[in-house]
């Protein structure tokens, strides 16, 4: 049964009226990993992960989760996979551990077991202290924790998290990256969508970049950035003259060849050790004596990454740049 | 990862898990009710508040065709006007179950998914009783007196009949309205719809067309049948509807089940396309 893939979806085809949300999506996710699945709003992500975890029928292609048929066997898939995210919610108004112990009842583990899972998860996510606390008055990160706990009662073999943290603040994202980590550490497998190449970059050890319903990328973090262009150490000089130095500077720390901007005095180059690139060219600039406006690292986002594969931005920068 | 062991239970038949999975979901539903007090302070206090009003307001000024006390008239009739307005409350649940992604949840999960529909159905029948005990303990206070045994007993059964046929329109409605906001906006249209009956007034001392009308709305039947079997006779026209407001009474549920269930159905399969 089990070939080393968590997930297979081939051609997977999805309408809604004219529409096509997915138009021939494939997708492959190793068995223990976390894969992202990286795209801007309406490209299929969503559409994608319902139809993984049997939420809504596929109009064509095939699709196994944990080596059982999305479409035959929707009900044995359910037994094996979590869902958390956007669009799979807790219920605000029990505390913590009613949802948990719910949860549990409806995942048929008997009152006794689901109340033991309940105690153990809200310690594993770091809620035993808000555990009676209605959910009404989590923070945003205690509720997708708590998300994320009702996902994993049966210890499922994929869990699907759709934009886990969409909508967070920093400090949020970070509990839920961590909870991501330790969850994939006790050996489940992943399936991420993410809007930000940031969060694809720090869990994920594959990314597949979806555009308009299709798989457009397929790769790893680092080589997507490469194709991209990867990091940019960038300086912004206040005089025209010294671009001719910065750019010499630049060059010793840089893998590819520096870029300028005559009218914005910008130099800019493509670097992979980041941090020590951009001390060395700090120094030197100060020791040549030559004055700087700004000088920082620059990661390439989404945006980029959609530039070069697709050869037009996302839709949210379009919308914008419309403005 | 976990020190349990987290395999279900392969011994048990899938009706025991139907049921189970029924009961966890009705467990849910009166859970809210604990935790939220004011809800149920709001949900009962409407029905205490219109007997109230409409029995001391209305009562001195309004009469009833063939005599008798409108008191003995009324009640009834908000009995079934509070079983009547609970399809908004069956609705408000689902479409905030459906918004915020706790039915997806549930659907996501090896569960029975009718137990989610069926769970609420229960919940609202539940309320429903309670919400016809308090009405009737205020009404008494207020000095009603039905006649007892087994006519009061099919009363309440006639009540809860309409109630149960009410899930499916307030199902159907929870799934097709966008938000909770939308919901509320379904007592705009569920008030007229109660008042142009036999709730308040009998339909024969309304315009014609109005009282045909009027004699025709479903509710209308089980108002007119448990006024009967409570023991408070003599508002009867002489349609056929009004001359058959039991057997009607017991029909129109049927009717309105047969055709709001499977929309409430099909609305909910529709969730997957």
């Amino acid at each position: 049964m089990s070939d080393g893939y968590a997930v297979r979806a081939e051609g997977l085809e999805k309408r809604y009226g004219e529409k096509r949300a997915l138009d021939g999506f494939d997708l492959t996710v190793r068995e223990g990993t976390v894969h992202g699945l990286l795209g801007p709003n309406g490209a299929g992500k969503t559409t994608a992960v319902r139809i993984l975890s049997t939420l809504v029928r596929l109009d064509g292609g095939r699709a196994t989760v944990a080596g059982l048929d999305v479409v035959r066997q929707p009900r044995d898939v359910r037994a094996r996979i979590g869902l958390t995210g956007q669009y799979a919610a807790v219920d605000e108004v029990l505390t913590g551990r009613q949802n948990l112990e719910m949860f549990g009842r409806l995942f048929h583990l008997g009152g006794k077991r689901a109340r033991l899972r309940a105690t153990e998860l809200l310690e594993q996510f770091a809620l035993a202290d808000a555990a009676d606390k209605g959910v009404g008055a989590y923070s945003g990160g205690m509720r997708r924790r708590l998300d994320l706990a009702a996902s994993m009662i049966l210890a499922p073999a994929v869990l699907f998290l759709d934009e886990p943290t969409t909508g967070l603040d920093p400090r949020s994202r970070g509990e839920v990256w961590e909870s991501v980590r330790a969850l994939v550490a006790g050996g489940t497998t992943v399936l991420l969508t993410t809007q930000y190449l940031e969060e694809a970059d720090k869990l994920a050890s594959r990314i597949t970049v979806i555009d308009q319903g299709r798989a457009i990328a397929d790769d790893s973090p680092d080589g997507l950035k490469n194709r991209v262009g990867g990091d940019r150490i960038e300086v912004v000089l206040s005089e025209r003259a010294d671009i001719p130095r910065a750019v010499k500077v630049v060059a010793r720390v840089s893998d590819g060849e520096p870029e300028t901007d005559e009218t914005e005095l910008r130099v800019h180059a493509p670097v992979t050790d980041r941090v020590s690139a951009l001390t060395e060219v700090a120094r030197t600039l100060q020791d040549e004596g030559v004055p700087v406006e700004d000088i920082g690292l620059r990661r390439p986002s989404l945006d980029d990454v959609f530039l070069r594969l697709t050869g037009h931005r996302t839709e949210t920068t379009e919308k914008e740049a419309a403005k | 990862m976990s020190a349990l062991d987290l395999t279900g239970h392969p011994t048990r038949s899938r009706t025991y898990w139907v049921l189970a999975d029924c009961w966890n979901i009705v467990r849910r539903g009166l859970t809210h009710y604990q935790r939220q007090p004011v809800n149920i302070a709001w949900q009962l206090g409407f029905p205490i508040l219109s007997v109230l009003l409409y029995g001391y307001v209305f009562g001195s000024a309004m009469t009833v065709p063939g005599g008798g006390d409108y008191q003995d008239f009324l009640m009834p009739g908000m009995f079934v006007m509070t079983m009547a307005f609970g399809f908004i409350n069956t609705a408000t649940v689902v479409v905030y179950d459906s918004t915020k992604g706790v039915i997806d949840r549930f659907r996501s999960m090896p569960m029975a998914s009718s137990a989610v529909v069926a769970g609420r159905g229960v919940t609202d029948l539940l309320v429903a009783c309670a919400e016809l005990g308090i009405m009737m303990l205020t009404a008494f206070a207020m000095g009603w007196r039905p006649d007892g045994g087994f006519g009061f007993l099919a009363a309440f059964g006639l009540l809860l009949w309409l109630r149960f046929a009410l899930i499916w329109i307030g199902v159907w409605l929870g799934l097709l309205v966008p938000n909770p906001e939308a919901a509320g906006g379904l007592f705009a249209v569920a008030f007229p719809l109660t008042m142009i009956s036999s709730i308040f007034v009998a339909p024969q001392l309304m315009p014609d067309w109005l009282g045909w009308v009027a004699a025709w709305n479903p509710i209308s039947s089980t108002a007119a049948a448990t006024r009967d079997l409570f023991g408070a006779p003599g508002a009867t026209g002489d349609s056929w509807v009004e001359q058959h407001a039991l057997l009607m009474a017991g029909v129109w549920p049927v009717i309105l089940t047969l055709i709001f269930l499977p929309l409430a159905v099909r609305r909910f399969q529709k969730l997957s396309r």
